[in-house]
């Protein structure tokens, strides 16, 4: 297990080296400083000197091998710098951000999981039916409709008309919760769709394999079959799921959280992006690809707990 | 404006290539003909078809009157004159506080602009088609060259593919998504680029693992051993065999890539608001449910028209795969 992880560490190099050199050609050939300068400088006609002024304060002026040097040492060490507009560390703001992103995420996603692993198996307990039938037309609807209007119907049904939640907003603490719970409702309904229809296809696959005739022949109960036998043997997809979504944990839901006025990671780079500040644009960039990389290992880590016939070496 | 008719030629012409091969193989005409027997299938194929006459009827520029901006055939037959402000559907006055006659009919209302909401969202079809077939042109050439090439090649052809699109893989979506507009800036031909660069590597993952498969046939391995070129074996002998999965996947992408515009529309790094899109649409209409009385049909109407069409490619490419290739199912 040691000598794997060692391993895939390892691998993650090149691949972060090529993230690197991507993420370089992106931010700094395909626009020039001066640029980035215009478009984040807040006044109409910037004159020749504020635009070198702003070049020199943020150090966009070096040479671009030490700008490169710089741009690997924000992604290699996950040493962000300060934000090209406000000038405050970007990584103090993302330790403040990490809290309410983490409850809203972490809701998202388990509450998703959850919930469309439990339906998947109702759905899949009445195959070929009716029920069937029109979940699956259902879920063809739901993948249909866009997150946006997920939200804004959410917001306005539960916060305006019905008044169980607050409209927006967010404070920490306990009393923080009930803020969290109305985005969370909206994030797992709208990831519902597309969720069930996979969990549904991976559960089938399952049914259909010799291990469930077994048990059946031997007189074990359907729900038994279901949520036991079919559900442990199914976890190896929805582990992969689950775990390719985690980055989002962190890195929030840029549509959540900016909608429901939730001061996360997410709604930072949603400023960030209005505010033309290319210094935290590529911090978050930075910042997922690490955590997808972790992600990936952590996956394969998982198969290994939950599946005795993986063996990672 | 002229890259945008260029991008419109190649897409028709896309789909027009597509439709031909597919009345012509047996295999598709069989799954085709499945359809009739199916409502669902019927519905969605009606649907597509009305809304390819809208963005074709968007696409036609009539000969301009002296002294006016040039239209199109849509123009013509849905502009409404400019309202004051909001007015609700098929009402007389507007939505005011001292509401004012309307100048004209408006079946599905007016936004804050007074522009007419049944005009907005029927512009919206030709921004839809465009950055989704567009961006499938982009898609398919990049992904079938490299994946067949990391398919058929092997070794260090392969693992050089794959580096590749592991390391674009690795960055999330979204935020690569994300970052390509918001360095390259609003437009049409951006949002194309963007979308392209972020959506290949699904498919071409596809292609090289079923190039894999193709590879040791026994049609392949004796077309080698009569001695056919490379070029020829890819060209003549696997890539026809990939061209069901080709289209299912162009099917279900383009109608994830409509999605995508709505998204990146509401982040800013959309199209501009100048472009006729249901993103700037759904952007515009975020507010308006708090206001009293609630605004209403702006939203709903740019929701109805994604629903329809997502709705429909997601039903034919279900319909289609489940034709053409049972194994597939469910992928």
């Amino acid at each position: 297990m040691l000598r794997y992880l060692v391993r895939r560490i390892f691998y993650a190099g090149p691949i972060l080296l090529g993230v690197c050199l991507a993420t370089f050609a992106l931010f700094y050939l395909s626009v020039s400083p001066e640029q980035m300068a215009r478009r984040n400088i807040s006044a109409k006609n910037p004159t020749q000197a504020q635009i070198r002024d702003w070049l020199v304060a943020r150090g966009y002026d070096k040479p671009l091998q030490e700008q490169f040097t710089r741009h690997a040492r924000s992604l290699f060490l996950l040493d962000f710098g300060k934000s090209d507009s406000t000038g405050e560390p970007i990584a103090q703001r993302l330790r403040q951000g990490a809290v309410p992103s983490l409850i809203v995420g972490s809701g998202v996603l388990f509450g998703s999981v959850g919930a469309s692993v439990i339906l998947a198996l109702f759905v899949a307990a009445f195959r070929g039916t009716y029920v069937d039938r029109w979940a699956t037309v259902l879920c063809v609807a739901g993948m249909s409709v866009t997150v946006l209007v997920f939200i804004i119907a959410g917001q306005y049904l539960f916060g305006k008309l019905l008044v169980w939640f607050p409209l927006a907003g967010y404070q920490s603490g306990i009393g923080g919760l009930r803020f969290a719970v109305l985005p969370i409702l909206v994030g797992v309904a709208s990831a519902l769709g597309a969720n069930v229809r996979f969990y549904r296809t991976v559960i089938l696959d399952e049914m259909g394999k010799d291990y469930v005739r077994t048990a059946r022949a031997k007189g074990v109960s359907e729900p038994r079959v279901l949520f036991v036998h079919v559900l442990k043997n199914a976890a190896i997809p929805i582990l992969t799921s689950f775990v390719l979504s985690l980055p989002f944990v962190v890195t929030g839901s840029l549509l959540l959280e900016s909608f429901f006025g939730i001061p996360g990671i997410g709604s930072y780079m949603v400023d960030a992006i209005d505010g033309q500040d290319f210094a935290v644009v590529r911090a978050m960039v930075f910042l997922g690809t690490v955590l997808y990389l972790v992600g990936a290992v952590l996956t394969d880590v998982s198969y290994a707990l939950v599946d005795p016939r993986v063996r990672l070496e | 404006m002229i890259l945008a008719d260029c991008l419109a030629g190649l897409v028709v012409a896309a789909c027009a290539l597509a439709l031909i091969h597919m009345l012509r193989s047996p295999l598709w005409s069989r799954a085709v003909s499945g359809f009739r027997r199916r409502p669902g299938a019927m519905f969605a194929v009606a649907v597509l078809g009305l809304y390819s006459l809208v963005a074709i009827a968007d696409s036609f520029v009539l000969p301009a009157r002296a002294g006016q901006p040039p239209e199109t055939i849509l123009d013509k037959l849905f502009a409404r004159p400019q309202e004051r402000t909001y007015s609700a559907p098929l009402a007389e006055r507007t939505s005011e506080a001292t509401p004012q006659p309307l100048l004209g009919r408006h079946i599905l209302g007016t936004d804050g602009l007074g522009n007419d909401v049944l005009y907005r969202t029927l512009k919206g079809v030709r921004t839809a088609f465009l950055i989704g077939g567009a961006t499938t042109l982009l898609v398919l050439p990049l992904a079938l060259i490299f994946g067949l090439l990391a398919g058929y090649f092997g070794r260090w052809v392969d693992d050089a593919v794959q580096y590749v699109y592991t390391v674009f893989d690795s960055i999330p979506n979204i935020l690569l998504l994300i970052a390509i507009m918001f360095v390259l800036g609003q437009g049409l031909l951006q949002m194309c680029l963007a979308l392209g660069l972020t959506s290949w590597i699904g498919l071409c993952r596809i292609v090289r693992g079923e190039t894999l498969k193709l590879r040791e046939r026994g049609y392949v391995t004796s077309a080698r051993a009569l001695g056919y070129g490379s070029g020829r074996i890819i060209v003549r002998h696997i890539l026809p065999n990939l061209l069901p999965i080709l289209i299912i996947y162009a099917t279900l992408s383009f109608s994830r890539l409509v999605l995508a515009e709505v998204i990146l529309s509401y982040l800013q790094v959309g199209v501009p608001e100048y472009v006729g899109s249901w993103g700037n649409m759904i952007d515009a209409a975020r507010l308006e449910l708090t206001r009293e009385p609630v605004i209403w049909w702006n939203l709903a109407s740019a929701t109805v028209a994604i629903f329809l069409l997502v709705f429909s490619l997601n039903v034919i490419s279900d319909e289609l795969r489940d034709g053409i290739d049972p194994s597939l199912r469910g992928a």
